[in-house]
């Protein structure tokens, strides 16, 4: 993860220091606007207004892999999509979350069996940390999503680890 | 105009093209030989009795195991004169053209109807029909250094592409087992 992690011996401060960091890191997912398919609408409905993504603070969605932090991919990768996606996930900085949107990412979908073209699943490319399941899925589960990796985010220490 | 006169007035013109005509059914079609086909499509596209203007669609049969791709090239007239102002199909016409499956060539029609570009790089990605003299002939959907035509029915998929996995099924149920 990033350079601060898993460097300090445990301790009080440590702690404190944790919670501080897990909670603003978790509180400012910046996205990455970033869409492949048709879970890319979803994606967008869970954006807008009706489910607000900003609630959680994560509704900044950044035209740039260098200032999100979180990579959402939502929809079918293909085998041409597959190294632009592993070169906008280097260029993102530390620390980074992958989100996989919907079935095509999580295991290639309808196109597992007969698709020539698509990647079985996008763990083959990057490495995910959530895995959204749905065809698509709707902005619910994307925001459930979402809650799953700030729990995640709040198990993060600066501390070594034992 | 109906596509048993489209087809007679063809015969009339290109006696040593037109291999057949089939007017009726659900999908009314001539078959042209390739050889001839640019020179039909120009005549289509500039008569002025039928003034196929429009290039719709165009399909790649794989007629596996007959050694043999179908090319089917979707037509139809455009002209003004519907209703609200926009314009109307005057007539339809399919027409279809055989190559061979193994280097199977086939003159481009880009330069009659430029909606044929993509049409025919997509052909030539998914079945393998090489276009003579099309402005750009490279893939279109798949990445450049595919091997092989997709949607061919003897396609062997690869095992993998840059170091990604390609076959899910073999990939997955036996990581599972």
């Amino acid at each position: 993860m990033g350079w601060l992690h898993n460097r300090f011996e445990e301790n009080f401060i440590v702690t404190s220091v944790d919670w501080a960091l897990n909670w603003a890191r978790q509180s400012s997912i910046w996205p990455m606007t970033f869409g492949l398919a048709c879970c890319a609408i979803e994606m967008m409905a869970a954006g807008a207004s009706r489910f607000d993504l900003d609630r959680f603070g994560a509704g900044a969605f950044r035209a740039t892999p260098r200032q999100s932090d979180l990579m959402i991919v939502a929809g079918t990768v293909t085998f041409k999509m597959a190294s632009l996606i592993k070169r906008l996930y280097q260029q993102m900085p530390e620390p980074r979350y992958v989100m996989a949107m919907g079935a095509c990412t999580c295991g290639g979908g309808p196109y597992f069996k007969y698709g020539y073209h698509v990647v079985k699943g996008v763990d083959l490319v990057v490495p995910v940390d959530v895995y959204v399941p749905g065809c698509p899925p709707r902005p619910e589960s994307l925001i459930e999503g979402l809650l799953r990796l700030q729990d995640k985010m709040r198990q993060e220490t600066i501390a070594k680890k034992a | 105009m109906t596509p048993q006169e489209i087809g007679d007035i063809l015969k009339t013109q290109f006696p040593d093209a037109v291999a057949a005509v089939t007017p009726d059914g659900h999908h009314p079609c001539v078959t042209i030989a390739a050889e001839r086909w640019h020179d039909v499509a120009l005549f289509l596209r500039d008569d002025p009795r039928l003034r196929l203007n429009m290039l719709r669609c165009i399909s790649g049969l794989d007629l596996h195991p007959e050694p043999k791709i179908e090319l089917v090239y979707e037509l139809i007239a455009m002209q003004p004169g519907g209703e609200h102002g926009l314009w109307k199909a005057d007539s339809t016409l399919a027409v279809r053209v055989a190559v061979p499956r193994d280097g199977g060539r086939v003159a481009s029609v880009a330069d009659v109807w430029p909606a044929a570009d993509w049409h025919e790089r997509e052909t030539y990605d998914l079945v393998g029909v090489t276009f003579d003299n099309h402005p750009d002939p490279r893939r279109i959907l798949c990445p450049d250094d595919w091997v092989g035509h997709p949607l061919r029915k003897d396609y062997v998929f690869p095992t993998e592409y840059e170091g990604i996995p390609v076959a899910g099924n073999e990939l997955r149920i036996a990581s599972s087992e």
